[in-house]
């Protein structure tokens, strides 16, 4: 089991220090985590990793998750998909749906904590169920453009909350509670983030036939339209004119996905057997998304929306120089010129592809300060922190906190 | 080798931390950042100068704030966005003074400029204001004289450093820094105080500053 001390080494004592002060703040005080899943999913993995710390911390912190059938779930889903602007047929039964699930759920959930904290929309209407104990709703989807009338039916229940979470500005939405900014982060410890012998990842790169012989571009991520492999493909062809380099196109097997499939083949016939091309659908395997990004001289994030953007953090965690579309929560990790570089276009990749395979110093430079970017704001040690102020400021409505 | 003086009062080292608020704001055009820096809370003119220093702190001894770099980057107004990122704000003891100086520099260039006033952000890229909670908490460092202080210097987290630099003497507008504060008024040591006063903090990375503060320190501890 990790404990909070274990990342002493990583931010120092002192960081470690301050989230013991703030947990002394939060004596009497219990917490209850409440979504949709306990494992598979951002939200799952980050209470997995950030319950257990809390309650090293000495943190009363509890951490339940809502019952739905498969129904409940399709409808769930289909939320989930015009809150991120996709249109979606919903109708009034939809509606029904939720409602007799959520009533299940809130006979059945205990919500008796003094700040109860809930995930996303699929428990949303646990808020029935509020007494005089706070309630907090986290949303961690791009709610930017929703479809429909989906965030009117959620907006009911949203007002009732008394803080809502967002990951990103460009996420909040006009509303008549407080809304607070606070971003994911990346745990240095798990799999996908920590240190790898030199071994591991030389193995991983012979397991897939690639040989580290010219510099390596990369992009880890599912084969979606929404993360533009295609385009990713046609940034590499330009760069391949004057740069002699290797492209690695890295994602999640979708099976279950009949347009992934789809955008794969779209993918293989694009590459047209370019054998510097690699295409490689990774099963879950975090050692090896790992070993393939520290083995990357550029790794690229070529999205045409995103959420945050995890596999941007973590390509900076690693130092790497990072060449990424201006969506979602990628601006708020990298700043343009500083931490990496920013782009808007297939020639904007090519472009800042080719400057960073040019100027190794430069591109070592954007590497370094992007890890200590991340190192100071996106780790999960801040994301406890800030978790911790976030329950202390529904006790606290003044700008300034003295204790 | 100085003789230690014990302090009149001891020095109490605070930690502090910030929660973002979004206030659901934002801007696309020159002309609605400088009427919305006008309108919106102090908090929020604190955290677009002085957040961005903090979060970037590594990135540059200079730092622009958060105005400087969305004109720049956003806007592709260069000029506009090296005058923002070169006010001095060290010269500006409150909030509401730098206030004024953002928005008329602004202003100022737009009058010269008026072409200027028709750009507008791309979709997404707009400026989002956010304001900074902050929440103020007793450590449990205590200093009793100047060879303490400079140890628990070194171990302090860079939040602390930042409060009683900046925080103390900006935001709650103290005129100086709580460092040269206490070093006059609990150690008598004028000098030294008056030392530390004179570093501008936004030059400096953070860690730098940390630097500079010890090495002056230790330097008057061995004279």
């Amino acid at each position: 089991m990790i404990k909070i001390n274990d990342y002493i080494p990583i931010v120092g004592e002192s960081i470690i220090e301050d989230l013991r002060l703030l947990a002394q703040k939060l004596k009497g005080i219990s917490v209850k985590h409440i979504n949709s899943t306990s494992a598979g999913g951002g939200v799952a993995e980050i209470l997995n990793r950030m319950t257990p710390l809390l309650k090293d911390l000495e943190v009363d912190v509890y951490w339940d998750v809502i019952r739905g059938d498969e129904r409940f779930f399709e409808v769930t889903k289909k939320f989930h998909n015009a809150l991120h602007g996709r249109p979606e047929k919903i109708e009034q039964a939809d509606f029904d749906v939720f409602m007799e699930n959520s009533r299940k759920n809130i006979n059945e959930i205990d919500t008796g904590t003094n700040i109860v904290f809930v995930h996303d929309p699929q428990p949303i209407a646990l808020i029935n169920k509020k007494t005089d104990n706070k309630w907090i709703w986290r949303c961690h989807i791009d709610v930017s453009n929703p479809h429909g009338g989906v965030w009117k039916f959620l907006n009911d229940f949203i007002v009732r909350y008394d803080s809502i979470v967002f990951s990103a500005p460009i996420f909040s939405q006009p509303l008549p509670i407080k809304q607070f900014l606070i971003s994911p982060s990346i745990d240095p410890l798990s799999d996908k983030n920590k240190e790898l012998p030199q071994e591991t990842i030389d193995s991983v790169l012979k397991k897939y036939n690639i040989t580290p012989d010219k510099p390596i571009i990369t992009q880890i991520s599912r084969f979606d339209r929404l993360k533009d492999p295609l385009g990713v493909i046609e940034a590499y062809l330009e760069v391949r004119k004057y740069i002699d380099c290797q492209l690695i196109l890295a994602g999640g097997t979708a099976a279950d996905d009949p347009e992934g499939i789809q955008v794969l083949e779209e993918v293989k016939e694009k590459a047209q057997q370019d054998p510097d091309i690699h295409i490689l659908l990774l099963p879950q395997n975090d050692i090896e998304v790992n070993a393939l990004q520290r083995a990357s001289t550029v790794i690229v994030q070529k999205s045409i929306r995103e959420g945050f953007g995890l596999t941007v953090t973590e390509a900076l965690w690693k130092a790497k120089p990072v060449v990424a579309s201006h969506v979602g929560g990628i601006p708020f990790q990298i700043k343009h010129k500083y931490s990496g570089l920013l782009c808007h276009s297939v020639a904007g990749a090519a472009f800042a592809l080719k400057q960073l395979l040019n100027s190794p110093e430069y591109a070592k430079k954007l590497g370094e300060n992007g890890k200590e970017h991340i190192r100071n704001n996106f780790l999960i040690t801040r994301h406890i922190r800030d978790y911790m102020l976030l329950f202390l400021s529904l006790y606290h409505t003044e700008d300034v906190v003295y204790f | 080798m100085m003789t230690l003086i014990k302090a009149k009062e001891p020095f109490r080292f605070y930690t502090r931390l910030h929660l973002t608020e979004l206030t659901g704001l934002k801007a696309s055009t020159l002309g609605q950042l400088s009427s919305l820096i006008k309108k919106v809370p102090g908090s929020c003119i604190y955290h677009h100068t002085h957040r961005f220093l903090q979060q970037h702190q590594y990135l540059s001894p200079e730092p622009p704030n958060d105005f400087a770099y969305w004109v720049t980057e956003a806007l592709s107004e260069d000029e506009l966005g090296e005058k923002l990122a070169s006010i001095d704000t060290i010269q500006y003891s409150s909030i509401r003074s730098l206030r004024d100086k953002i928005a008329d520099t602004i202003d100022e260039y737009l009058e010269h400029n008026r072409v200027a006033e028709l750009k507008f952000s791309r979709l997404g890229e707009e400026f989002y204001f956010i304001k900074s909670k902050s929440f103020l908490l007793p450590t449990n460092y205590l200093v009793y004289d100047l060879r303490e202080f400079v140890d628990v210097l070194k171990k302090v987290t860079l939040d602390s450093i930042y409060f009683h630099i900046f925080e103390a003497r900006l935001r709650l507008e103290k005129g100086k820094n709580d460092f040269s504060n206490w070093i006059e008024t609990s150690l008598g040591d004028t000098a030294l105080a008056n030392a530390l006063s004179k570093l501008d903090p936004y030059t400096f990375t953070l860690e730098d500053l940390r630097k500079a503060v010890i090495r002056i320190i230790e330097r008057r501890l061995s004279e």
